[in-house]
């Protein structure tokens, strides 16, 4: 693997760009691993990586039945923030941004990690209060965090809404380290890195079926043939339900429901931040990539779905939503849409955990969230992996949480998957 | 746009709607274990094909409907009301 610095840019640039080797290998599976991760998004990839570089486990392959990054990886709306309030949860998610924030270099690739300003709009005195409360915890813990009075906003956004709104814009909450990622580069940054260190990673090889012995799994039966491994990790988000099925193990506390965005034309550049935009039933975030679009999503589809694809209503909803704060963009055209699978949880929040089986560890529950989770979700499921016991930062984050009464709801809407964002 | 044959109303956008969730779910007796009861409430089959689940007619007649839909392509092969008794009564009216 020929690494990214100058001195290959430059030569390479004299050479009509000729000596640059594959990012990753493309090979066959042998018959046995140390570790077998299924699934290929970033979790899956992100595991691997830190196993091996972590943990220095050599055998190890991750299987994807397409191809890596062609899941929710690819699809997301690439929103990066560590505004958790609920124990456990904050410091994993702002020990994943602590990581964001020297990915490109520890990987070696540009995953143009841009810590742009996360911006959520409130509406009310009781919403004001309400993210006052959250970003205060979040300072408590040592995560940045902001209120932003109507002047302040108006000098750093001036294009919002603010004469005629039918929810007038009061302020915002704000995390100033927060931001976007390109998400393809990242999923291949994580690939190539893995490689490097010995990981197989294997496309277009599905899990079809698994064998159990002695309560175990012996091996995983695939569209490349039979592999077995000595320990296996499922990270297959939206797939959750029926890899755990396969492994004969009954029911989980997730549901499979799809989420859509939006990508307009290219325009010059609009909008310099993170815009999140939520009241009366709306829900709304965009941001514009480098290269100038509006990448936009809102709400799921509202129904339980395995069809990657979305529907109308979300769209009418979500060009709403745009219209209320940003009205100067209803000229845009839409230049695609589309829907990823999401594991929504029982209460919002995800799961890194051991399961019934004894050589078969959990990764799942990722809900809206799971894009910004990758490093620290790779970082502490290869920890549980490697070393049989969960990290302290994860562990009310197993299954058996619900009959415990330990539910780890941030936004205390219940037991009802579609409700958690 | 899913097209829901309402018993009532007749056929709508699903728009009309909203989606209640897994048609099978039973609770237990009030008096049963920790471990049904946990069952009941926080797991799900999450079943990739046909399966049944509920939705209300929300903006039309308020009927909660008993669906039979594939969570893959979406088509639906049966509706009816969820309480049976309502169907006794439509059918008594034709
Ligand atoms: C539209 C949309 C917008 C989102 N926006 C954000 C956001 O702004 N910020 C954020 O933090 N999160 C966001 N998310 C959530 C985030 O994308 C996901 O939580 C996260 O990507 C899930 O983890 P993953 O990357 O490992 O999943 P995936 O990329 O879905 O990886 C799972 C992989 O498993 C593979 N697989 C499934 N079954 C099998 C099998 N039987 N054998 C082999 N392989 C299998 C799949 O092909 C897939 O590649 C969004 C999600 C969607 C859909
Ligand atoms: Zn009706």
């Amino acid at each position: 693997m020929t690494r990214f610095n100058a001195w290959n840019v430059f030569k390479n640039g004299l050479n009509g760009q000729k000596g640059w080797s594959r990012q990753w290998r493309d090979p066959e599976p042998r018959s046995n691993y140390d570790v077998i991760i299924v699934g290929g998004g970033l979790h899956g990839l992100a595991t691997a990586y830190y196993l091996a570089k972590n943990h220095n486990l050599n055998n190890i392959a991750v299987l994807e039945k397409g191809w890596i990054g062609g899941g929710n990886a690819g699809r997301n709306t690439t929103i990066v923030r560590s505004n958790y309030m609920m124990p456990g949860n904050h410091q994993f998610y702002e020990h994943s941004l602590k990581l964001w924030e020297n990915l490109s270099h520890d990987l070696n690739y540009n995953v143009m990690f841009s810590q742009r300003v996360h911006v959520s709009l409130f509406h009310s005195p009781g919403a004001k209060d309400s993210y006052a409360r959250r970003y205060n915890i979040m300072r408590l813990n040592g995560t940045d965090g902001e209120l932003w009075d109507l002047k302040k906003l108006k000098k750093k956004i001036p294009i919002l809404n603010y004469n005629n709104a039918r929810f007038p814009i009061m302020g915002a909450a704000v995390q100033p380290r927060a931001g976007n990622a390109r998400h393809d580069s990242a999923v291949w940054g994580y690939a190539r890195s893995a490689n490097a260190l010995g990981v197989d990673i294997i496309q277009n090889c599905e899990v079809t079926g698994i064998t159990r012995q002695n309560g175990n799994i012996d091996s995983l039966q695939t569209s490349k043939g039979s592999i077995k491994g000595k320990k296996i990790g499922f990270a297959v988000a939206g797939n959750t339900s029926r890899l755990w099925q396969m492994a004969q193990l009954g029911n989980l506390p997730i549901e499979s429901h799809k989420l859509q965005a939006f990508v307009t034309e290219a325009i010059k550049p609009f909008l310099d931040h993170v815009v999140v935009y939520g009241v009366g039933g709306a829900h709304f975030y965009i941001s514009q990539t480098d290269k100038g679009s509006l990448v936009f999503g809102g709400d799921l589809d509202w129904y339980k779905s395995y069809a990657q694809r979305g529907n109308l209503p979300i769209v009418q909803d979500v060009a709403e939503a745009a219209m209320a704060i940003l009205p100067s963009i209803g000229r845009l055209r839409l230049l695609r849409h589309w829907a990823g699978i999401m594991d929504m949880s029982m209460d919002g929040t995800f799961f890194i955990c051991k399961t019934p089986i004894s050589n078969l560890y959990l990764n799942a529950g990722w809900n809206y969230g799971g894009f910004k989770a990758s490093p620290a979700s790779g970082w502490y499921f290869a920890d549980l992996i490697a070393n049989e016991q969960p990290h302290k930062y994860i562990q009310h984050h197993h299954l058996e949480r619900f009959e415990q009464g330990i539910n780890l709801d941030e936004r205390g809407a219940g037991p009802d998957p579609k409700l958690h964002g | 746009m899913i097209r829901i044959k309402c018993p009532y109303c007749g056929e709508r956008d699903h728009s009309e709607f909203t989606y209640g969730g897994d048609a099978s779910i039973r609770y237990p007796a009030l008096d049963a274990s920790r471990e049904d009861w946990t069952q009941a409430i926080f797991f799900r089959e999450n079943i990739r094909g046909f399966q049944k689940e509920t939705w209300h007619h929300l903006n039309g007649c308020r009927m909660w409907l008993e669906i039979e839909r594939s969570t893959v392509t979406h088509e639906i092969k049966s509706v009816k009301p969820c309480h049976p008794d309502l169907q006794k009564i439509m059918d008594s009216k034709k």
